[in-house]
């Protein structure tokens, strides 16, 4: 069903035209090949280990798991917890939207790459953080004896910190490019400000504020990390279940009944999700960001500012300097310890330094990057021309690996690629493959808005003027997809340096990834473990803080994409 | 024009289809270099979970005598790193599994991980830690306890005497000072959990739980937060000002306490409670199809071996399991031995496990 929409500047679908539909298609073959290869199949095969036995498809197993009283209790959490993060993420999240898309103010570009930097943290490393905040002898413990672990507001506030700049850079990217002028010409015709606001800038923003719930929604209800660290034993998530049914009681047709509810549940959802987006990018009537934000004036606005500056330090700040903090924090009082720690291997839980772990991350985010740019870009240029059903079902199919466990995926790794010419078990390439799969999503919502917007029409004087589709994209789209090239690239190497759920399954003790190594690090005793993780942490944060600032740099408000 | 179009459209197809050729070829280049050492006789794969950890030199040693070179995976904890390993055991990782624990060998076992082979020098290991009779399809390696640890100093301020037993946990003396682990995530927290199965049968330890709950036992998920959060005695702990002076966690862990100490302390800043004590061995086998069997059982026999045996404990904090092998300084000073640890036949731990962690769970944590 295709919804009613203004059309504006959006290349017009050239129906009929066999050529554009064969490109499209030799466009796709390379991502669907790489989402067969790495994703459909091991995924297919580790839930039919569960449920193919003896030959006989028993789906009867799916009644009698969902059957469980504990099955639905998680099913039922799973979906309440997620619900309640959503909201109060879009509680907190939404004042900081609106702050950072109308308002300037001196930092607006690092403070925006470091509420970016939690989104691609490893969990392993908030969940440390929140601990050392809200846990026991945490700072609030300490300021006024309050201590939320292993309560669901320990799980939900750190959903919010995950989850504060998606929201911000979702709604506020669409927000920054409204026309002000828009809303004051309601206000001339009398409309309250209220009411102007309601009626002109609530119905352009409501596509983009239910994209960014959803994908806040999307991320909470599959929530691994967060819950497990935070949440204590009486909390578990869908994901945690899937996690502990493979990986620890080998209870495989169970695991895969959960695997078949989570991959129907995340279908729906970004089912509904590419349904909102695709109202998103019926035009609206954008004009350059810098145009529409101002120094804040008047009493009210400073407060607003003031607000959201408190929140952003309080809920993102603090957790992140606590980290930096217990990172300096050594045996002998304030210095560099547990950094120089980090450059001897007598610490037993490596075979190498674990300063090494640094140049193992950057290597394998490197090539993951390369991947996902490569297996996204082409995706995203064969999803760029108006698409036929078939090529939108593709587009909600590479977000699938968002939503789908990493155990799922690891262990089906493990039985699908282990025969020759594909056995990468034991390949280093198997991590960045696991990581690329994370960062293709990224990287196609980063670049689908920008080559959507490059005016059609453009390309097809180029054709008429004898240019192959080739040559047509490589002069008219690429000087304006560069930039959101690099931006998801940017992404997708932040993405993949944060990704802890497959790498840890797949990673090789030789050359562990800085998650890896601090969650093996937190895994021991002693003193010197636990400062060394603290220190990696603190690397990894500046590693990305410094990366997304980069990208700020190059970003320019024409090709801010979805993220 | 209609021949530049068709051949445009073929460019385009065929520097896509060139892309993805370009790309299987990237990931088999990077499979020639892994494998299970199948097409080598000459490497030998051990597997195992992330807590193994070998010497350097011994293990230089060993490539030298026996010419095979080793190549260790590491699989994850040691639920994961079994399991993955008995979903891909018609075409295994490796030749030699290392790390599959009491609580689990029934299950590797009875599904065909293993086949049979007797290591050089089995008569010097100890019988008590013998498993699968004469089949001998796994060989004993390391054995260690899981014990309550409490914090001496919190003891010694409060004049009040440590607990010894599981019984003495229970008393009000010891009220609310207890962190154990979610016996469904974590292995020491299954460990204590079957320590007191073994110590008060299958009848019996529910109520045992029962009051523990009453005494206000608290319970986290992994042995990583009950220790370095929660315990006020370990040095993460502190750090945290963990509040709970008595935590589920292993007997070697004093010794590592002082190994990992900056400065390192004089004494152990903690204790055993020698009565609280389950129990754990780990085994390693060669693994059914295993594509070096003569390079895997080389291997076995050096893991079994006296050089290998003194070289485990300052790696991996266990005990060996070899008569006559001798414990390095920082155990026999700051370690405990503890003389009659609850044990558990393996056989049972797999009829029941499940049963009572479910039982255990609505028990306890709801």
């Amino acid at each position: 069903m295709d919804l009613a929409r203004t059309e504006v500047a959006k290349p017009r679908p050239r129906a009929g035209s066999r050529r554009g539909s064969a490109a499209r298609l030799g466009l796709m073959a390379v991502p669907v090949a790489f989402f067969a290869l790495f994703f459909a199949y091991p995924v297919t095969a580790i839930v039919a280990r569960g449920l193919h036995i003896d030959g006989v498809w028993r789906f009867g197993r799916i009644t009698d798991v969902l059957g469980q009283s504990d099955i639905r209790h998680v099913l039922w959490f799973t979906t309440w917890q997620a619900l309640a993060s959503t909201a109060l993420t879009l509680l907190i999240a939404l004042p900081g939207a609106y702050v950072f898309a109308r308002f300037d103010f001196p930092g607006k570009r690092v403070l925006r790459a470091v509420v970016t930097v939690p989104f691609v943290l490893p969990t392993v490393v908030v969940g440390t953080a929140f601990l050392a905040l809200i846990g026991r002898g945490g700072l609030f413990d300490e300021l006024w004896g309050v201590r939320l672990d292993t309560t669901v507001w320990a799980i939900l506030l750190a959903h919010v910190f995950f989850n504060y700049a998606v929201v911000v850079r979702t709604v506020g990217g669409l927000w920054s490019q409204l026309d002000p002028r828009q809303e004051e010409a309601a206000r001339m015709l009398g409309a309250s400000r209220w009411k102007a606001w309601r009626t002109v800038t609530l119905p352009a923003l409501s596509p983009a504020v239910a994209a960014a719930a959803l994908m806040v929604f999307l991320f909470t209800f599959t929530s691994f990390g967060v819950v497990q660290i935070l949440g204590g034993p009486a909390y578990s998530t869908l994901e945690v279940e899937i996690y502990r049914q493979t990986a620890q009681l080998l209870d495989l047709p169970t695991a895969a009944v959960l695997t078949l509810v989570q991959f129907a549940a995340v279908g729906l959802i970004l089912a509904i999700h590419a349904w909102t987006v695709r109202r998103r990018e019926s035009a609206l009537k954008l004009v350059d960001a810098s145009a529409a934000a101002r120094r804040p004036r008047g009493a009210g606005q400073w407060t607003l500012l003031g607000f959201v500056m408190a929140t952003v330090v309080l809920l993102i700040l603090l957790p992140l300097g606590v980290l930096v903090q217990r990172s300096f924090d050594g045996p002998e009082g304030f210095g560099f310890a547990y950094y120089k720690e980090l450059t001897s291997a007598d610490g037993g839980a490596f075979l190498v330094p674990p300063i090494e772990a640094i140049g193992n991350s950057l290597q394998y985010a490197v090539v993951a990057t390369a991947i996902a740019v490569l297996i996204g870009g082409l995706a995203a240029a064969a999803l760029t021309r108006r698409a036929g059903r078939l090529v939108r079902g593709f587009d909600a199919l590479l977000m699938l690996p968002l939503g789908v466990s990493a155990v799922t995926v690891g262990f089906g790794f493990l039985i699908t690629l282990d025969k020759p010419p594909l056995d990468l078990r034991s390949s280093w390439i198997l991590v960045p493959l696991a990581q690329a799969l994370v960062g293709v999503p990224f990287v196609v919502r980063t670049m689908l808005p920008v080559l959507r917007a490059v005016d059609g029409r453009l390309r097809e004087a180029a054709a008429v003027l004898g240019a192959s589709p080739l040559r047509a994209w490589r002069e008219v789209d690429l000087p304006m997809v560069w930039r959101a090239l690099l931006i998801a690239a940017g992404f997708a190497f932040a993405v993949s340096l944060g990704e802890f759920g497959a790498t840890v399954f797949i990673a090789r003790p030789d050359n562990p990834t800085l998650p890896v190594a601090v969650a093996r690090l937190l895994g021991r005793a002693g003193d010197l473990n636990y400062g060394q993780a603290m220190a990696l942490s603190t690397i990894l944060m500046v590693v990305c803080a410094v990366s997304l600032l980069l990208l700020e740099r190059v970003r320019t408000e024409r090709t801010a994409g979805e993220f | 024009m209609s021949t530049t179009k068709s051949g445009s459209t073929k460019k385009v197809a065929f520097t896509a289809v060139a892309v993805g050729i370009g790309l299987v070829a990237v990931s088999a280049c990077g499979s020639s270099d892994g494998g299970s050492g199948k097409a080598d006789s000459k490497s030998v794969t051990l597997v195992s979970h992330d807590s193994f950890n070998v010497s350097k030199d011994v293990l230089k040693d060993f490539e030298k005598r026996s010419g095979y070179k080793v190549k260790v995976l590491k699989d994850g904890d040691a639920g994961a790193a079994v399991n993955k390993a008995i979903l891909s055991k018609d075409n295994p990782q490796g030749d030699v599994f290392f790390g599959v624990d009491n609580t689990l060998l029934s299950r590797a076992v009875d599904n065909g991980l293993f086949q049979s082979y007797r290591v050089k020098g089995a008569e010097k290991i100890k019988p008590e830690f013998l498993a699968d009779g004469d089949r001998s399809r796994v060989t004993p390696v390391d054995s260690g306890d899981i014990c309550v640890n409490y914090d001496k100093k919190y003891f010694a301020d409060k004049k009040l005497a440590p607990p010894k037993s599981f019984e003495d946990l229970t008393k009000p003396a010891y009220k609310d000072l207890l962190v154990t682990e979610n016996a469904s995530t974590s292995s020491p927290g299954l460990g204590f959990l079957l320590g007191t199965a073994a110590k008060y049968g299958d009848d019996g330890w529910e109520s045992y739980w029962k009051k523990l709950k009453a005494n206000g036992v608290k319970v986290v998920d992994g042995w990583e937060q009950a220790y370095n959060e929660e315990f006020s005695g370990s040095a993460g702990g502190k750090k945290a000002k963990g509040d709970r002076p008595l935590v589920v966690s292993y007997a070697s862990s004093p010794p590592v306490e002082v190994l990992y100490g900056k400065p390192q302390p004089k004494q152990a800043p903690t204790g055993v409670a020698t009565g609280t004590c389950f129990r754990q061995v780990e085994y390693a086998g060669l693994l059914s199809n295993a594509g070096n069997e003569k390079g895997g059982k080389a291997l076995l026999d050096f893991l079994a071996s006296q050089e290998f045996q003194e070289d485990m404990p300052l790696n991996m904090f266990v005990n060996p399991v070899r008569e006559g092998a001798t414990l390095p300084k920082l155990f026999t000073e700051h370690g405990v031995t503890v003389d009659k640890p609850e044990t558990m036949d393996p056989k049972k731990i797999a009829d029941n496990r499940e049963p009572w962690i479910k039982s255990w769970t609505s028990l306890v944590l709801k």
